[in-house]
């Protein structure tokens, strides 16, 4: 599949979890283009971490501020009823639980709910940023990802890499499926189009327990 | 007493060795004159408190590449390649801290608190020689206070007697290590009189700045 489709489909999915007055903090990267695909008729507040709540969209050219921008770096807009704060107030918010949901990408996700997506040792160290206390403050932890790095399973019985967090993860978003953390493990309760039982399996490592309303995802 | 001096007269504030928190998320609210001068002036061994390294040629990336700095204690430092060559090879030393965490160390320090709890980093890499406490059942991290000698920082309006105010997402750290150093220095984009900012408004009180430097901005 086009890797703009692969996206499409689970940014579109992601934002459907999205309810009126949530306030949700969307990672870098994919998590960001579920702004793109949540319901004109529910009001969401987008929180950035680095300090202001109601992002809004890419300023007009010539519109732009050296002053705005995203937690990315990118320069940005503010909703009609933003407002900005400074770094202490905002993790407050993240760490406090006002946020309702956050969005991540992973390198690996398990079973029990832990996730990696920080580090890989000797290789790549650009540190944690806010995704931490992002992930233990959440109220809802959201990982939104590609279901393989290049066909390698990225959903692992154990993570091994160094975690992010441990057992905070709540639910998983791929093109391949829709998996909710369980005591029990991975509950599998949607496929994405065209997906199989034995083609979501294949391309993961920890069980899954497929749930007995398993449907396909409504994109 | 004056409080605004000349950029050449702060940065002589600064000497070898000293730890200094330098405002900024990704360069945005940094104080850009402030850290020009001082890769101009060259002092080296510096511990840098910062949220992150910026990049090569913005912000204080500019003192990683310029060799100054002997420890980073940061969030991020993955957008500055140097910082990361650095670290690989031994040159400097790196400290990473959860975002969240940082901003409170500093708060704490600031603030006369004795650390923090955190239940960030409970379980992960982060809390290695760390006393881990429970509180009613949870799990938290103690995070000690994080001070510095001198912090650089950037108001957007600030009067003469040290008053600040910030604007849009250049605020970031700066409101906090204003708080956490024993030289608090300000660049300003624009200086007002005294009495013209609303005390009603002001975001950060002029107790806690030292000096204030006209970064001619506006």
């Amino acid at each position: 599949m086009d890797k703009n489709k692969v996206k499409e489909i689970i940014a579109k999915r992601v934002a459907q979890e999205m309810k009126d007055g949530d306030v949700i903090n969307l990672g870098i990267g994919l998590p960001t283009l579920v702004a793109n695909y949540i319901s004109d008729d529910i009001d969401v507040i987008l929180q950035s971490e680095n300090g202001f709540v109601g992002i809004g969209p890419s300023p007009k050219e010539g519109e732009e501020d050296l002053d705005l921008t995203n937690a990315g770096g990118q320069l940005v807009t503010i909703k009609k009823g933003g407002a900005f704060f400074d770094s202490a107030t905002s993790f407050g918010i993240i760490r406090g639980g006002h946020v309702n949901a956050t969005v991540l990408g992973a390198l690996q996700v398990d079973s029990k709910g832990n996730l990696a997506n920080w580090m890989i040792p000797g290789k790549m160290v650009p540190g944690m940023g806010g995704a931490m206390d992002l992930v233990v403050g959440a109220k809802k932890v959201i990982v939104a990802m590609t279901h393989t790095a290049k066909g390698s399973p990225k959903i692992l019985k154990e993570c091994n890499l160094p975690l992010t967090a441990a057992g905070q993860v709540d639910l998983i978003v791929t093109e391949m499926g829709v998996m909710e953390v369980t005591d029990k493990g991975l509950l599998l309760k949607e496929l994405g189009p065209g997906v199989t039982i034995e083609d979501i399996k294949a391309a993961t490592e920890a069980e899954l327990i497929i749930s007995e309303d398993l449907k396909e995802m409504e994109i | 007493m004056n409080k605004l001096i000349s950029i050449e007269e702060a940065v002589n504030h600064i000497e070898d060795g000293m730890t200094v928190m330098i405002g900024g998320f990704l360069a945005v609210g940094a104080p850009i004159r402030l850290i020009d001068a001082l890769v101009e002036k060259g002092v080296k061994d510096l511990t840098l408190v910062v949220n992150d390294t910026a990049f090569i040629d913005t912000g204080v990336g500019k003192l990683i590449v310029n060799k100054q700095v002997k420890k980073v204690i940061a969030s991020h430092i993955g957008t500055n390649k140097e910082t990361g060559r650095q670290m690989n090879e031994g040159e400097i030393e790196v400290e990473l801290v959860p975002q969240g965490t940082l901003t409170e160390r500093m708060r704490a320090a600031g603030f006369g608190l004795g650390g923090i709890l955190t239940p960030t980093g409970v379980n992960t890499m982060v809390e290695e020689g760390k006393k881990k406490i429970e509180v009613e059942g949870k799990e938290y991290l103690l995070e000690l206070p994080l001070k510095a000698d001198v912090a650089l920082i950037k108001g957007a309006k600030v009067d003469k007697k040290g008053n600040i105010l910030y604007n849009k997402t250049a605020q970031n750290f700066n409101p906090t290590m204003a708080t956490a150093a024993g030289t608090v220095i300000v660049e300003a984009d624009e200086v007002v009189e005294i009495g013209e900012i609303d005390p009603n408004v002001v975001m950060t009180p002029n107790i806690f700045v030292t000096y204030i430097v006209d970064g001619g901005a506006k």
